[in-house]
């Protein structure tokens, strides 16, 4: 019967199952109160914790998200549940750690993860086009430096505390969320009153989606950069219908439910400041590709025991930090009197991209063994 | 049988993908007839069964110890 189910869940009616139901749960999660077209995102999620615990305090992005939480644990309920569940570490996590954090940079200078570009395209926002034309520049990029031995080296079977630190951290997590303890006055945990950081699903709904995907993800691998690279680097189209389903399951709902907004300027939680849309994502998806996984890949990594993958997660939220301290993220397009105002980066949030990408570059040249 | 020699030997384990998957590829290319690949996740032993298959070879798993061994053959 696992075996089977195994079978299934690695063939392309697998992927493409999984697809369908995050394209859905994303659809119905935005319905249930979640900001729109970001019924998940995993970068947005990961940075609204990290308002969440203080480490940045940008009042509109707060709010402790279950739906991460129940990605790394769905994905630990999977992994042990098919005796996949394995401690690993030890492939260059601090390379990892700054991969993640520029990813997050990247990834905050578009507004969103490749799993939001493809929500967004999905709600109707053509800006969205754009960032996917970055992410696909950026894993190109990435690619060309996997073909010439680009590598971050092996990992190694560790203790198995090594691999349940993300797990338990994320359990932590779950009762901060819970018991919401206020730990100063004016201090953590912080929940957003206004922004996108007040807009969200009820907690049980949430988590329960989270972990349905988690498991899901964890069983079909589904990753959005691999699902681009893979096409790149080899015609390889499995794990690019897992991507297609999504968009399609989730503007199918979004239609059903009257969430589908075409446009271009004043998309919400967004901006139409194209070279920056598109310069972002070329930095998020080369560092997705230089790490070998897209944000929701690397959770779900994290949840089955992989110690790196959970110092990249680490590198986002800082990344998410840094971000919002340094005024690097974007600011997304707002109305003024009836005029809509283009966001998009401020001086230092397009040098930290064009830093990041150098960064990016240094570390696809150097890090490439000899054949 | 020919014992095989060691540059059929794609070790793999603890390399994340696409990487077995390249490695491998590599070896078929080079007009081995018979490679044999370790790799350490049930997502490399998938990734490279598939990526094996779609070039037409056929693949044999050995399990030992959370450790596969994939032998291709054409």
């Amino acid at each position: 019967m696992a075996t089977r189910l195994t079978r299934f869940f690695a063939s392309r009616w697998g992927i493409i199952l999984a697809g369908a139901v995050i394209g859905i749960l994303a659809a119905l999660l935005q319905q249930a109160g979640n900001p729109p077209n970001m019924g998940i995102c995993v970068a947005c999620f990961e940075r609204d914790i990290a308002g969440a615990l203080g480490f940045h305090r940008a009042g509109a992005v707060q709010y402790l998200r279950p739906e991460i939480i129940g990605f790394v644990l769905g994905a630990t309920i999977a992994a042990l549940g098919f005796r996949e569940f394995r401690a690993r570490a030890g492939s260059a996590p601090i390379v990892r750690f700054l991969l993640g954090m520029f990813a997050m940079i990247g990834a905050l200078a578009f507004l969103g993860c490749p799993w939001r570009a493809l929500l967004r395209l999905a709600g109707g926002d053509l800006n969205a086009v754009l960032g996917l034309a970055g992410l696909t520049m950026g894993i190109a990029i990435g690619v060309q430096f996997l073909k010439h031995g680009y590598s971050l080296g092996r990992s190694y079977s560790a203790r198995p505390a090594v691999g349940w630190i993300m797990p338990f951290t994320m359990v932590g997590l779950l009762l901060l969320a819970v018991t919401s303890p206020e730990f100063s006055q004016d201090g953590p945990i912080f929940s957003s009153a206004a922004g996108p950081g007040s807009l969200h699903a009820g907690l049980l709904i949430s988590l329960s989606a989270g972990l349905l995907i988690g498991i899901l993800a964890q069983r079909t691998r589904f990753c959005t950069m691999g699902a681009v690279r893979d096409v790149i680097l080899m015609g390889d189209t499995h794990l690019i219908s897992g991507g297609a389903a999504m968009v399609v399951a989730a503007l199918v709902t979004n239609l059903l439910l009257g969430q589908v907004h075409l446009g271009i300027r004043g998309q919400p939680v967004a901006h139409s400041s194209h070279l920056w849309n598109f310069s972002g994502m070329v930095l998020a998806g080369l560092a997705f590709a230089l790490a070998g996984g897209c944000p929701g890949r690397q959770l779900f990594l994290s949840g089955e025991g992989d110690g790196d993958a959970a110092v990249f997660v680490l590198g986002m939220i800082a990344g998410a930090a840094t971000a919002h301290n340094f005024s690097l993220a974007a600011k997304p397009d707002s109305i003024v009197e009836g005029v809509v105002a283009v966001g998009g980066l401020s001086k230092f949030g397009m040098g930290a991209v064009a830093i990041g990408l150098a960064v990016c570059l240094l570390i696809g040249f150097s890090m490439r063994e000899k054949r | 049988m020919e014992s095989i020699r060691m540059d059929n030997v794609v070790d793999a384990r603890g390399l994340s993908c696409p990487q077995p998957v390249i490695l491998t590829r590599k070896a078929l290319e080079s007009g081995e007839l018979l490679v044999e690949v370790l790799v350490d996740s049930v997502t490399s032993r998938e990734n490279v069964r598939r990526a094996a298959e779609k070039l037409g070879c056929r693949v044999q798993v050995a399990e030992m110890d959370h450790e596969f061994k994939l032998t291709i053959s054409r």
